[in-house]
């Protein structure tokens, strides 16, 4: 399962050649845009309340 | 047996991250909450062999890692894309962060090895080192760092050629008629 469908490399000049400074730069700031996106939602209260509930279930006796 | 309130501190300080993580491992963010909340679970029934002071948010990777990569087999076995699923799952929620850019930039993700796709995602945007994101991958550093090499140059790859295509023969064209040649 390497190589699916990739087109093939000298379809882009920079296939061959190691990436340049720009091109990296611009693939980190945008994988942790939209990874920091989401952190900034902060935690939901859904895994908040998750946490409170197991809490006192685990005080009752655990049913894991 | 309670839950030590300095470990569910730092537990709840991890799930921002763990959220994120689980997006971009499946694409979608009802799932990807389910597997965050099968991940606590899972945690927290386990959490007596969490040693205290050691890496916590490493230790809830991993296992959210673990618990995706079985379902992922799973419905591999079930539904025969699983990548093409995840691609068309990343292309059904454009709003999630308005631009362009980023529509472009998540499709190319998703187009990549999850192999790879998660290596460069543990280094590159969830700040793990190279030795940290290889125990929660269960491999060798190395691996890891091709791993994140192979996703760049291939990341780099798909997105200049879509931005080649942007602007493609018109350009060239234009900038022949104009008499430019600067370039």
């Amino acid at each position: 399962m390497d190589t699916p469908s990739s087109p093939p490399a000298s379809a882009s000049p920079r296939a061959q050649g190691r990436l340049g400074r720009d091109v990296q730069a611009k693939i980190g700031n945008q994988l942790r845009a939209i990874y920091d996106d989401v952190v900034q939602e902060g935690v939901p209260d859904r895994f908040v309340e998750l946490l409170k509930r197991l809490d006192k279930k685990d005080e009752k006796g655990s049913d894991s | 047996m309670t839950l030590d309130p300095s470990v569910r501190d730092a537990v709840l300080a991890a799930v921002p991250s763990l959220r994120a993580f689980a997006i971009s491992l499946c694409g979608n963010v009802d799932r990807a909450d389910d597997l965050v909340q099968e991940t606590l679970l899972r945690a927290l029934a386990n959490i007596d062999s969490f040693e205290p002071g050691s890496n916590m948010p490493a230790w809830l990777f991993t296992i959210l890692r673990n618990l995706f990569r079985s379902e992922y087999r799973k419905r591999r076995r079930e539904v025969e894309d699983a990548d093409g699923t995840y691609a068309q799952s990343l292309k059904s929620q454009p709003e999630q962060s308005g631009h362009v850019e980023f529509q472009e930039f998540r499709a190319a993700l998703g187009k990549l090895p999850p192999d790879q796709r998660e290596a460069l995602i543990l280094v590159g945007a969830s700040g793990f080192s190279y030795e940290e994101a290889a125990e929660i991958c269960g491999c060798a550093v190395g691996t890891i760092k091709s791993r994140v090499n192979r996703a760049r140059a291939r990341l780099a790859d798909m997105l200049s050629i879509e931005s080649m295509e942007d602007f493609g023969p018109d350009v060239a064209t234009r900038a022949i008629l104009s008499g430019t040649t600067s370039r």
